[in-house]
């Protein structure tokens, strides 16, 4: 078995006070919090800060509102590349393995997590740079499959269900106003027209009143 | 390989057409029917907890296991095709209900002409009007022969909508284009959310005639003929790619199962994988003798049946006939055989992309909530001068915008695709954008078929199914001609910004489109152009019926399940009124 890897966060490496997902739990991170360890599934604790810090740059924590620090993203990439998804169990994956036009779709033989693990090689000491030369770094590599697949995992990360580590506390949510598994909206589809009708946010569980095991989990 | 007792009737595949005939069979006759279903077992109660995107919509859970089995594509006969590793362009579903628990629940009829296209263009404009490469044929039966089972799946359905055509009358609000329905709909339209409301006056202001898209997403609690209770839809906005949390949007499992299970004559086995049609040695006559398959242990068996119903999903029918040898498999090259030819995809393009300066509360929303424009439907357009034949629907879904999905869309003015600019930008347009969509015809080509891959193999060593597939000029004209009239509309919604979409390019295998695939195992009056007669049966092989949308010589604009529906039922009727009494062929 991997030895276990945690996530030590810091208030002060994060600026601020702070919400984050511990082992499903949504936990406030203050400044009295002075270090928080969140067990990792996947990455080592310096990915793991490679990640959150390259997420952050793709969604930024600003004057629009939090981003992907707030919402967890970095944990939510590790639980998913731990699961199905970064093992590719759903995926065709009998070769050959052939070059092919765009309209053909991904036709490569790595992973998720082999294309993480290959692209985070290239990245030592990201989290530990100044923003402007991280969003450089970024611009350069925004072609690669690997930039492709961390956008879209950190939109994931910011607005999936919480139950997945990301959306922490449905900050995600709240940011865009959308309220999650809303069980009705009968009385209000045909009103509110021309105007904000922001419901407050329920996650999935909370909707159901039960526990909810997610994809990832269900290994 | 292990044979197991006989049965009256084998069903391959338990979707809407797999399960409606086991409904009909099982609720008609005392055969002893078994449905054969490789996906997993559903039932109505597991979506009580399905409202999540991730797992649903973006895993798509529900979908077909690729890493089992998948499709090879390529654009052209020259091209080496390659496998579609992940899901994208369609969705093909797996499991009890099969793509009819994911789907939205829209449930158009055809449009007439539709079922006579080669005829009617002909007549309308002359042989030489049909692209040189055209694969276009009639499909013996007409829009009135069918009419009876379109208003039989509406009352099984419970489609809520607004007649335009009652018995030859035009009623305005409905959709006044359509063939002449013998009844209202069951259910009245559902409710008209915001987005689809403001293109709605905006169509009506330009002189167009919207009408609410037809729907299988309750307006209202109903009761359908077998007497199956549904609820009416919450809008909750999550039904396509979800199963439905209260049973609202029709699906085999809240419709038809609850029927099929109080019949003991009918038994459906899940985990079922079936590999080949057992039938007589000769390929032009003779008779299928059951089906074998591989089971949940993973052990081959054979199942004998006195007849075998194929209702395996569009791509999965031409699959397994052309694995069991029956048939003449198409040859692109010179025209001859029948077995994998006329494949279609539904030509769904986004028409225009439209940004507004207020929000639209887009969260609320069903599968089949919106506003319709038929104006350039099929022919109901003069096409003379136009560089293209046949049309389509411009359509205004509310089908309930969920944030992972549908975050990040922002005005061409905005060059970043990350970064604090591109996250300011998408967070003030992520409820101020809409798509009107575009749903129009595809023609059948010579050049679109199906065969057996030389290469690449499923999970049982068989060989995947080749497509050959791309767009030609006819689409693309369309597609522009469709996109020019959406960006009109949506100006006049009050969009502070219109985008057309863009040319139409190869056939794209990586953006979802719709899950419409026709043809392969198509219908038609002769034998030399046809796999199967007007009731679905093969020609060759007369107790084996072929079901579903591979029955379909071409794509109409309209979304497929209503007519695979209809199809069934009359299939039904000649199986139960006809093929039993006096078995032969029925055409």
């Amino acid at each position: 078995m991997r030895r276990r890897h945690f996530l030590t966060l810091s208030a002060a490496s994060l600026g601020g006070v702070l919400v984050f997902s511990l082992d499903r739990h949504p936990a406030l991170l203050s400044a009295q919090n002075k270090r928080l360890r969140i067990p990792l599934r996947f990455f080592d604790e310096s990915e793991a800060l490679i990640i959150a810090a390259a997420a952050a740059r793709i969604f930024p924590s600003d004057d629009s509102g939090p981003g992907a620090r707030e919402a967890g993203v970095a944990i939510y990439i590790d639980r998913q590349l731990a699961g199905p998804y970064g093992r590719d169990l759903f995926r065709y994956t009998q070769g050959p393995f052939e070059d092919a036009p765009p309209e053909l779709g991904y036709q490569g033989k790595a992973t998720p997590r082999e294309i993480y693990r290959d692209a985070l090689k290239n990245l030592k000491g990201f989290d530990r740079l100044p923003p402007e030369r991280q969003d450089q770094i970024l611009q350069q590599i925004q072609s690669s499959l690997f930039f492709s697949l961390l956008r879209q995992n950190t939109i994931e990360g910011m607005f999936c269900d919480p139950i997945h580590g990301g959306n922490v506390d449905m900050v995600g949510w709240q940011l865009i106003g959308f309220p999650g598994p809303r069980i009705s909206n009968y009385d209000d589809i045909d009103k509110h027209f021309g105007e904000a009708f922001r419901p407050k946010p329920v996650s999935l569980s909370q909707m159901t009143g039960t526990k909810i095991r997610p994809s990832e989990d269900q290994e | 390989m292990k044979t197991l007792p006989s049965v009256n009737v084998a069903i391959v595949g338990g979707g809407w057409s797999g399960l409606l005939l086991a409904k009909e069979l099982g609720s008609r006759t005392a055969l002893s029917v078994v449905v054969l279903e490789r996906g997993i077992s559903r039932k109505s109660e597991d979506y009580a907890d399905a409202m999540d995107e991730l797992d649903y919509s973006v895993r798509m859970r529900m979908m077909q296991d690729l890493s089992q089995e998948t499709v090879t594509l390529r654009h052209s006969q020259n091209q080496r095709a390659l496998p579609l590793r992940q899901h994208g362009s369609f969705l093909p579903g797996s499991g009890t209900g099969g793509a009819g628990e994911h789907w939205n629940g829209t449930v158009p009829r055809f449009q007439p002409d539709v079922f006579e296209l080669r005829s009617r263009t002909i007549e309308k404009y002359g042989a030489s009007r049909l692209p040189e490469d055209h694969a276009v044929q009639d499909w013996g039966i007409t829009y009135d022969e069918l009419e009876p089972y379109y208003t039989r799946a509406d009352l099984l359905l419970g489609s809520c909508g607004k007649a335009g055509n009652l018995r030859g009358q035009r009623i305005d609000g409905g959709n006044i284009f359509e063939g002449p329905r013998s009844a209202e709909y069951p259910n009245p339209p559902t409710k008209t959310p915001y987005f689809s409301a403001l293109f709605r006056d905006a169509a009506k202001s330009l002189g167009y005639h919207p009408y609410p898209n037809p729907a299988a997403t309750l307006s209202r609690a109903y009761t359908n003929p077998d007497g199956v209770t549904r609820a009416a839809c919450s809008y909750c906005g999550f039904c396509e790619r979800f199963g439905c949390m209260i049973g609202a949007k029709a699906q085999p499992t809240n419709t038809l199962l609850p029927v099929i299970q109080k019949h003991k004559n009918v038994s459906i086995r899940t985990g079922a994988w079936v590999r080949r049609i057992v039938h007589d040695a000769s390929q032009d006559r003779g008779k299928a003798r059951g089906v074998t398959y591989i089971d949940s242990t993973g052990q081959e068996v054979f199942q004998p049946a006195d007849l075998v119903l194929l209702c395996s999903w569009t791509l999965n029918n031409t699959k397994l006939l052309l694995l069991s040898g029956i048939g003449h498999p198409y040859d692109p090259a010179t025209g001859k055989g029948t077995l994998g030819s006329n494949l279609t995809h539904q030509l769904l393009a986004s028409g225009a992309t439209a940004f507004f300066d207020k929000p639209l509360n887009r969260f609320m929303g069903s599968g089949s909530a919106g506003i319709v424009v038929g104006n350039f439907d099929g022919d109901v357009f003069d096409h003379s001068r136009l560089p293209f034949l046949r049309g389509g629907n411009l359509i205004a879904m509310s089908f309930g915008h969920r944030p992972i999905a549908n975050f990040g869309v922002v005005p061409s003015s905005v060059e970043s695709w990350w970064g604090s600019e591109w996250k300011k930008a998408a967070l003030s347009y992520y409820d101020r954008t809409g798509r009107i969509g575009f749903a129009g015809e595809h023609l059948a080509y010579k050049g679109n078929c199906l065969d057996l891959d030389p290469t690449y193999q499923d999970r049982v060593r068989d060989p995947l199914l080749r497509l050959t597939l791309d767009w030609r000029e006819n689409e693309r004209a369309l597609a522009k001609f469709a996109a020019e009239k959406a960006t009109e509309i949506a100006r006049a919604m009050g969009a502070t910004q219109a985008i057309p979409s863009g040319p139409l390019g190869h056939y794209d295998a990586t953006r979802y489109q719709s899950s419409h695939v026709q043809g392969g195992a198509i219908m038609g009056a002769s034998p030399e152009r046809s796999v199967v007669n007007p009731y679905l049966q093969h020609w060759q092989i007369e107790n084996l019926f072929v079901v579903g949308a591979s029955s379909f010589p071409q794509n109409a604009s309209a979304n497929p399940t209503l007519t695979v529906l209809a199809l069934t039922f009359r299939t039904a009727d000649a199986i139960v009124d006809r093929y039993l009494k006096a078995p032969g062929p029925l055409a």
